[in-house]
């Protein structure tokens, strides 16, 4: 009667997870990548949760970023090229239980997977989607990527990217029924922490894009907004992210953005001078794919057989 | 795993479903008498007991032969029994129905003139009544074709038989048609002989297109020339007494005429009739009930021929469901247990989840319809790997799209059911059309080594069992499973026994205790290797599934030993389910001059044809397959028995007379590619891409042809 259950609940010491109970495998990224710093933030907003190890579930595609699920100690999915919101999106329709993240590249979600980034912002599953943008492919050796900015060399553009670069946020901003965008740079601890945070609390599908530095294949890119935080502009509000006046003395160009209104969003994503940083769009309530597709999930196995029987039913003559 | 595989002397025996059966061959001469065979039911699932009192059985059925062979004494003259003649001998009625053992009926119209829904309640009445019935649908591949083309056929043809029906079978011996034009896209498919009996809609006769009338003249004069006999009937001004807009309800009217020219019971017609229109007002089931009043009372007024279909008792099944493979498919998914089905839409897979979308939240199940079959399967694959094994069901070019995630779910070893309901291809190909070209691809569509599970369903209760047999595999050998049905099976309806499902057959409610974490995610057993896997939830499982080169603790691990133990693994797989699988039957004698391999949808056909040949005396056995990987075993020892071993398959090869084709380069049928590389022995084939079934008698021309081929070469 007074046995422990499967489930834990009557364990009698409350487990307590540290940092270190997240890491898995020693990250294999390049010195100054930075993926090093987001992984960082994913394992400190881990532990800041408390998510049980056992339950949480990070899915990626392939790429170096898409390396990140090696390095938790959670359960994890490496999947394909491109293809980790397809993955995620199933573990997590009939699974309400896991807490699912994803991690993927500029040439994995704006890419090859593009189609499955559209709709994956339409279902607004409960996911917190991490796409690391370095503008480049990496892991193939500095080819072209959606995101490269014009004139950078690059293996397969020796002579510099022919077409301006795209935009992901004006892209994402304008799918039906996004409910979470944000866009941070890595090299901010705090920024970077407090939106992969509000990232993971929100309920439905977060978007976050981070600019990410390669400092081997692309380091202009990183070094450029490094040196230049002009083109950068952070964006306040309390409905949004808020951060300490050493943040906002690094991002001298700042203002107050109210994540609920989406045409001001659209505005600050559409701006070529000044990269906003910060969570650009809100909304709790838009529906949820997930609360759909797990429809059924209480039946009793006599339940199923019953309606079975019913179906057959429908045939029987 | 394959109860359905016997070993030994099964001579007069079949099993259907878990009974087993006596079935002694009819001589052809006597058919119209006795039918295809004389079958009777042994009440027994023990093939001991089955085969120790099959001889009493065998010996009534001989005599009973026998005595009718005597009553006919010289009047058993093969020219005056062929079917072409059946009509014209006996087809006007004075004195009651006559008794048939079968009919075929098509009923042919433009699309969206309801030809389908009338085919399926004749259908579904004579099921009722009793017979056996197959029905499959005659589909244009355009959504509207232009009204009166010749390619635009929209039908469906039902045959009804006095036993269990397992093909569409050869030439029709009646066809309504709602205009003559579409009758030429059949004919072109060789549906009718010289003798099928034309019930034509006369009202293009009078069309005010002076082009339409004489389109229907020289059509006329045509058919007749082609031997069909022509009844013009003035269907859509008997309609019009009824229904302004006849277009709507002609359907019902045909029904009411076909229900006294098969002598069907109307009342059973009139509450499926009540059934379709349930959700619409009374007046629409009455003036419907009206025109089917109508049509019967026209039949018996006007039309001579009147036929009855005998049902032998002890063929009926106790309890039956009347679906088609696809509807059966959705079921089994669902007596499965799978909670998740992910699709793209593509025909002719789609069907299955049409039905899905409908009954599914029965066994609380969810179609997610994906952004690409990439995604379904990836959705599909995501879902399995927390647990819940799901299923992605799509067609060839699916499949095409599916290729690197179906080589994950087999380097990972997730576990996943996929169906691919085979159409005609290369690319869009024969959308609407049957075709079994998928086979090679299912077998070797991946890069790298990528051994999976293959089962190839040749019946449509087949297609509900084969999804709680793949589920079941898919989770034990942790593996992707692809079961491959056609478009023959996905449209094709038949009365099969109501399977008695039980939640045995569900997935278990997924394991979540502890995982002890000194045992790797991958504990290959050397010998087998098979392994359990941790799921998600599971505390103390935590691993990183990957698609690139793994060790047993699931880390990446490129060196050669890792690897060459990975694949080693994976292929073992399939060695240990090839252990636990039994030869499969051969149908007619172990022994003999010719035996004709086939998997899939033909083994009706087959059958059929491989029984009349034996019937008249040829030395024909016929083999099916059910699993194409990993093939059942025997194969080989049960060939050695033959002279000639021929596969018999829907998809492409070269004509052994091709030109340039030669023994050197003649591309084979896609089974026969595997068997010769399997066996190592010479194994010819015949196969045809028609786009269409193929019949009993085309079959039959097959055996025929070869047998004479080999006298020859002697
Ligand atoms: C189907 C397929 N096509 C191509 C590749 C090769 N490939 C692997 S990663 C990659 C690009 C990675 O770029 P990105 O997504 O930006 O990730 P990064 O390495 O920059 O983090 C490519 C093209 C592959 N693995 N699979
Ligand atoms: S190549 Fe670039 S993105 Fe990849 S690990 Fe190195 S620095 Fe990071
Ligand atoms: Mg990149």
């Amino acid at each position: 009667m007074f046995g422990l259950k499967g489930d834990w609940s009557l364990e009698v010491k409350e487990r307590y997870f540290t940092l270190e109970d997240y890491c898995g495998a020693e990250p294999r990224w390049c010195t100054g990548c930075g993926d090093h710093g987001i992984l960082a933030a994913v394992h400190r907003v881990c532990r800041d949760a408390q998510l049980k190890p056992e339950k949480t579930v990070a899915v990626s595609g392939i790429g170096c970023s898409s390396r990140l699920p090696h390095y938790m100690n959670t359960y994890g999915f490496h999947g394909l090229h491109g293809r980790a919101l397809p993955v995620a999106c199933g573990v997590k329709s009939r699974r309400p239980d896991l807490d699912v993240w994803v991690a993927t590249g500029d040439g994995d979600c704006f890419s090859i997977g593009a189609a499955h980034w559209i709709h994956a912002m339409r279902y607004n599953m409960d996911l917190t989607v991490l796409v690391f943008d370095n503008g480049i492919y990496g892991l193939t050796k500095k080819q072209t990527s959606p995101t490269t900015p014009l004139d950078v060399p690059t293996n397969t553009h020796p002579s510099g990217a022919l077409l301006p670069p795209m935009n992901p946020l004006t892209v994402t901003l304008g799918i039906t029924n996004i409910s979470f965008i944000a866009q941070i740079v890595d090299w901010n601890a705090q920024l970077r922490h407090e939106v992969i945070k509000k990232a993971h609390a929100h309920k439905g599908t977060s978007f976050v894009r981070i600019i990410q530095r390669c400092p081997v294949y692309v380091e202009s890119i990183g070094k450029t907004l490094q040196d230049e935080p002009a083109r950068l502009k952070l964006l306040t509000h309390e409905k949004g992210v808020q951060v300490d006046d050493t943040v906002k003395r690094q991002f001298p160009n700042h203002a107050e953005h109210d994540p609920s209104d989406i045409h001001a969003a659209r505005e600050f994503a559409e701006n070529p001078d000044e990269l906003p940083l910060g969570i650009l769009y809100l909304n709790p309530d838009a529906p949820r794919y997930d609360l759909m597709s797990a429809a059924g999930l209480e039946m009793t196995a006599e339940e199923r057989l019953a309606g079975l029987n019913e179906a057959l039913d429908h045939f029987a003559i | 795993m394959s109860d359905s595989h016997v070993e030994g002397d099964t001579r007069y025996l079949f099993k259907r479903d878990k009974t087993w059966w006596v079935k002694v061959a009819v001589p052809r001469t006597l058919r119209d008498e006795l039918g295809y065979d004389l079958r009777r039911s042994l009440h027994t699932h023990d093939l001991e007991a089955a085969r120790a009192t099959r001889w009493e059985v065998i010996e009534e059925f001989r005599s009973e032969i026998e005595k009718v062979k005597a009553l006919r004494g010289g009047e058993t003259d093969e020219g005056k029994q062929s079917p072409g003649n059946r009509e014209s001998r006996n087809g006007k009625s004075q004195a009651g129905p006559i008794a048939v053992d079968q009919h075929i009926v098509e009923i042919v119209s433009d699309s969206g003139e309801g030809a389908q829904k009338c085919g399926q309640l004749m259908g579904l009445v004579s099921g009722k009544m009793g017979n056996g019935v197959w029905t499959v649908e005659i589909i244009p591949a355009e959504i509207q074709p232009p009204a009166r083309s010749q390619q635009g056929a929209s039908g469906i043809r039902v045959r009804m038989g006095s036993k269990y029906m397992t093909n569409m079978g050869n030439e029709a011996d009646m066809v309504v048609a709602f205009n003559e034009q579409v009758l030429y896209s059949r004919i072109q498919n060789g549906a009718y002989r010289e003798g099928t009996v034309v019930l034509l809609e006369n009202m293009w006769a009078e069309d005010p297109e002076p082009a339409v009338r004489e389109q229907y003249a020289e059509a006329l004069a045509d058919f007749k020339q082609r031997g069909l006999v022509v009844h013009e009937l003035p269907i859509q001004q008997e309609c019009l007494k009824i229904v302004s807009d006849p277009r709507k309800g002609k359907n019902m009217f045909v029904l009411g005429m076909l229900c006294h020219i098969y002598d069907r019971d109307t009342t059973m017609a009139k509450e499926e009739i009540a059934k379709i229109f349930r959700k619409k007002s009374d007046t629409v089931i009455k003036i419907n009930h009206d025109l089917l009043y109508a049509g019967y009372a026209f039949a018996r007024d006007n039309i001579d021929y009147q036929f009855s279909i005998t049902t032998a008792p002890e063929d009926r099944l106790d309890s039956v469901v009347v679906i088609n493979g696809n509807q059966a498919a959705g079921l089994g998914v669902m007596a499965a247990g799978i909670e998740m089905v992910a699709m793209y839409p593509i025909t002719p897979a789609t069907s299955a989840s049409h039905y899905l979308a409908e009954d599914f939240h029965l066994t609380g199940g969810f179609v997610h319809q994906a952004e690409d079959e990439i995604a379904a399967i990836g959705f599909a694959i995501g879902s399995s790997y927390a647990g819940k094994t799901a299923c992605t069901i799509t067609s060839g070019p699916g499949i095409a799209l599916k290729t690197e995630m179906i080589g994950l779910a087999v380097m990972a070893e997730i576990p996943l059911v996929i169906i691919d309901v085979q159409r005609g291809g290369p690319a869009t190909g024969l959308p609407t059309k049957i075709e079994q070209g998928d086979l090679l691809a299912a077998l070797f569509g991946a890069p790298g080594d990528a051994p999976k599970v293959v089962l190839a369903a040749s019946t449509i209760s087949e297609c509900f069992h084969f999804v709680v047999m793949a589920r079941k595999l898919a989770e034990s050998f942790r593996t992707p499973v692809l079961i491959l049905t056609d478009a023959n099976l996905a449209t094709g309806v038949q009365a099969i026994e109501r399977p008695d499902v039980t939640d045995e057959w569900f997935a278990p409610p997924i394991d979540q205790s502890p995982w002890d974490r000194n045992v790797p995610p991958y504990d290959w057993d050397e010998k087998t290797g098979l392994s359990e896997r941790p799921i998600p939830g599971m505390r103390g499982g935590e691993y990183i599934l990957t698609g690139l080169a793994h060790n047993r603790n699931s880390k990446i691990a490129y060196d050669t030993r890792s690897n060459q133990e990975g694949m080693d693994m994976r292929s073992r797989k399939l060695a240990a389910l090839a252990a636990t699988l039994k030869a499969p039957e051969v149908h007619g004698d172990p022994e003999g001059d010719l035996l004709i391999v086939g998997w899939g949808s033909t083994i009706g056909a087959i059958e059929e044809a491989v029984d009349l040949a034996r019937a008249a005396g040829k030395n024909v056995s016929s083999v099916h397959l059910r699993f194409l990987s990993p093939l059942e075993p025997g194969l080989k020892e049960i060939f050695s028995r033959f002279r000639k071993i021929k596969t018999i398959e829907l998809n492409y090869s070269d004509a052994p007379d091709a030109p340039l084709s030669g023994i050197e380069n003649r591309r084979y049928a896609q089974l026969a590619y595997a068997l010769r590389a399997h066996t190592l022995m010479d194994i010819d084939c015949w196969s045809k891409v028609p786009g269409h079934p193929l019949s009993p008698a085309t079959i039959g021309r097959v055996i025929d042809e070869t047998l004479e081929q080999m006298e020859g070469a002697e």
